[in-house]
């Protein structure tokens, strides 16, 4: 047979084949100067001002909206558009909801023919510097200064939760409304506490003695989603961060190694290592996903999870309707700086207005109604979330047993609301320290350990840079 | 008639060696270019640091862990999959008990045949799916509830395989031996019915049993078969990318715990995206290339023999 020739083509073939598997590192560059390219934008639709309207919208001009239909689905925005039609009776809003927010709007970019306004988020979002560095994006700093719907003597910017302006702002201008409020925590089932007569521990003290208690009860205290570490970093850095305060707070931010071998940071570690060597763990927490782990928990085989506010919409099918679910905050340590009450809280989930859009009085408009009281109690209600509106929800409204539970905590933190942002400027510390917390979890390395270690990648992450 | 050849060939040729340059070559070389800056992936401003990355490379430990890794399953999953699948070829087309009819396969072959390629045509996503259930870490995962139930095993010290230092590797190992054995079943029984069976006759004849048939007849017939199999195996495991980023715990594309199943393509891939080292990624995927490219060369010409006509 044709030995010979399949021989050397079947050689050749595989050459070729070792070659693709190597790697094909396409580079994004194209994408984007592709957004740059833009700019022959249209006619920008205007309107008159007033009290009533006062960012000037065209009564008249179409509305664009495209959201990104994840986690919160899609029904609140359909919300919003209906608040918008009854403002605005004459304008016609046409909805759009994706996954793959880059792949609907980067033509439109292009084009110069963006929508109005883009819940620009999910794996496929469009990396907002790079938006804000092309001139893509609308200054929203006017939007800040108009009343707000709900006190026409208030300004938007003061109905905020603090932090969302310095998290809008990109390239020294606000250009992103990141408008969902986000809280980290524990979280149990007050259906299981008043079965057995438990009460939310205040201190670690109480918490590792109610630990003692649930396991009586053949139910393991704590279960963490294991094969994601950061889950477990939050519950160990709000230790740390509520026992030594603003100023451990920002020496983490700016990557301070010295940190790692003081008080905060020693008391945290070794607090968490206490519900390893108590065996208070349910058996195999730390080969769970998030889904196992969480659901595990939903089937009361666990008392204690850490996780942020969006658990609730994430189990809301594996949640038995008794449930009851319950955030509190992080234990107190002896001698934490911060208040009991205070939490971890942030705002995400980026809206932005492109520049080029030609209804973009329009999207702030829509942006504003999102702002107000009823927008924010619209999403409580539909995505089991909160937003960046402070005391945006009327305490008459009824919302999940979960999401309420946020709302009284976030009353009660006050001010004290911290907001860590080391993962974001040094990712790799951040899969340094997930590792050596996953160690310390599964009991291979002790807390001394965990210290030395995670000193180690914060000084290595600060000759890096990254 | 001669020198009208040429314009003819190249005729046919351009656009797909056109393609091929655009596509596959362009993109070696400009990945080769930013492995020489310090590009960070999401800008258009980089610097040219010379060799810096490739040197740094040397001294990460974590590159090296990931290349011990590569390198053993390098050694292991060809051989593996190999043995087992040649085992189960053979078994399927001549290891059945010869009766009159002479040389045939085992009773129900051509159902075990489909149902070894069943792992094939699962997708890696559904695949990741269905193993996350068989290696879940409590009793309800398949493999530690079995164990439970056979009182191997305490229910309150579940074996925790992904997340486990010494059995993550071994878990990756066997669920890519399973993905890739029933596809070199079909190929080695393909070649194996292209060995005509008056040889096996002979044998039988001459009183070989089924060992003896399978080490002079078998395997020296395909030998052409197992030096193919052996290069692309190697190649697979030089990936293990989908494997290692969906099953092994980790921040960004798995690899843990503690970098324990850690692979060069992972590797890679969070430098690239998620550390923002795109040029130190980039690196990392030329040498990659290489190391892909001198295991095809060594398997070729190790496995190089004087072919059997037939």
């Amino acid at each position: 047979m044709g030995s010979t020739i399949e021989q050397t083509f079947g050689r050749r073939d595989l050459i070729k084949r070792a070659a693709l598997l190597g790697i094909t590192a396409v580079p994004t560059t194209g994408l984007l100067s592709g957004c740059a390219a833009s700019g022959g934008a249209g006619q920008q639709a205007t309107g008159a001002k007033s009290a009533a309207n006062p960012l000037g919208v065209a009564e008249i001009a179409p509305l664009d909206v495209v959201i990104f239909n994840g986690g919160f689905g899609d029904a609140y925005a359909k919300q919003f558009e209906t608040m918008y039609v009854k403002e605005f009776p004459q304008a016609k809003v046409s909805h759009t909801s994706t996954q793959n927010i880059t792949g609907l709007l980067q033509p439109r970019l292009n084009a110069g023919d963006p929508p109005d306004v883009v819940d620009n988020s999910g794996n496929q979002q469009i990396k907002t510097d790079i938006l804000q560095k092309a001139g893509q994006l609308t200054d929203l700093t006017p939007l800040l200064d108009t009343p707000s719907i709900d006190d026409p003597n208030k300004k938007i910017r003061d109905t905020l939760m603090p932090g969302t302006i310095e998290l809008g702002t990109v390239g020294g201008q606000f250009v992103l409304l990141q408008y969902v409020y986000t809280v980290f925590g524990l979280w149990y089932s007050g259906k299981l506490f008043k079965q057995h007569g438990w009460s939310e521990p205040k201190t670690w003290t109480d918490f590792l003695s109610l630990g003692g208690e649930i396991k009586k009860r053949g139910i393991a205290p704590f279960v963490h989603q294991g094969k994601y570490p950061y889950y477990i970093n939050i519950a160990i850095v709000d230790l740390a961060v509520k026992n030594g305060g603003t100023d451990f707070l920002s020496r983490l931010d700016r990557m301070d190694p010295t940190i790692w071998e003081e008080g905060p940071a020693k008391n945290a570690i070794e607090a968490i290592y206490e519900i390893v060597s108590n065996n208070y763990l349910l058996p195999g927490t730390n080969g769970m996903t998030h889904i196992e782990a969480q659901t595990a928990w939903n089937e009361y085989k666990a008392a204690f999870i850490p996780c942020g506010a969006w658990l609730e919409n994430e189990q809301l099918k594996a949640t038995p309707s008794d449930f009851e679910m319950t955030f509190m905050p992080m234990p107190s340590l002896p001698g934490d700086k911060m208040p009991h009450q205070a939490i971890r809280g942030g705002a995400n989930e980026p809206y932005i207005v492109p520049k080029s859009a030609r209804n973009a009085r329009g999207g702030m408009a829509f942006m504003r109604i999102m702002l107000s009281k009823a927008g924010a109690t619209a999403f409580a209600q539909t995505a089991n979330s909160l937003t960046v509106v402070k005391d945006g929800i009327s305490p008459d409204v009824k919302l999940r047993p979960g999401t309420q539970s946020t709302v009284t905590a976030l009353k009660a933190a006050g001010n004290s609301v911290f907001n860590p942002t080391y993962m974001y400027d040094y990712s790799a510390f951040d899969v340094d320290m997930g590792n050596s917390s996953a160690e310390l979890m599964a009991n291979r390395i002790k807390p001394a350990e965990w210290l030395s270690q995670v000193k180690a990648a914060a000084v290595k992450a600060q000759k890096g840079g990254s | 008639m001669r020198h009208h050849k040429y314009p003819f060939i190249i005729g046919f040729l351009i656009a797909p060696v056109g393609l091929y340059a655009l596509l596959m070559l362009w993109p070696y070389l400009q990945t080769f270019g930013y492995s020489l800056t310090d590009w960070n992936g999401e800008s258009t401003v980089m610097h040219v640091i010379g060799l810096k990355n490739y040197s740094t490379l040397f001294s990460d430990s974590v590159f090296q862990q990931a290349l011990v890794h590569n390198l053993l399953l390098l050694l292991l999953l060809p051989v593996i999959t190999i043995v087992l699948a040649l085992f189960f070829a053979f078994m399927l087309n001549v290891g059945g008990r010869g009766g009159t009819g002479g040389v045939q396969g085992v009773r129900g072959s051509s159902a075990y045949r489909v149902i070894f390629f069943f792992p094939q045509l699962l997708s890696i996503a559904i695949l990741t799916v269905m193993f996350e259930a068989v290696f879940r870490s409590d009793a309800s995962g398949l493999l530690n509830g079995i164990l439970v139930k056979l009182g191997l095993e305490d229910s309150q010290h579940p074996v925790e395989w992904l997340s486990d230092p010494n059995t993550v590797l071994w878990c990756i190992l066997a669920v890519t031996v399973w993905w890739w054995v029933g596809f070199y079943l079909v190929y080695f029984s393909a070649a194996m019915q292209a060995i005509p069976k008056d040889i096996y006759e002979a044998a039988l004849l001459d009183g070989a049993g089924r060992v003896h048939t399978f080490l002079r007849i078998t395997l020296p017939l395909l030998w052409d078969s197992l030096q193919t199999a052996w290069v692309y195996l190697a190649i697979v495991a030089m990936d293990f990318f989908a494997q290692v980023s969906t099953l092994t715990p980790g921040v960004a594309y798995g690899g843990g715990p503690n970098y324990h199943s850690e692979v060069l393509s992972t590797y890679l891939m969070r430098n690239f995206l998620y550390y923002g080292k795109s040029g130190y990624a980039c690196a990392m995927g030329v040498v990659i290339l290489f190391l892909t490219l001198v295991v095809s060369l060594v398997a070729l010409r190790s496995t190089r023999r004087v072919r059997i006509e037939f």
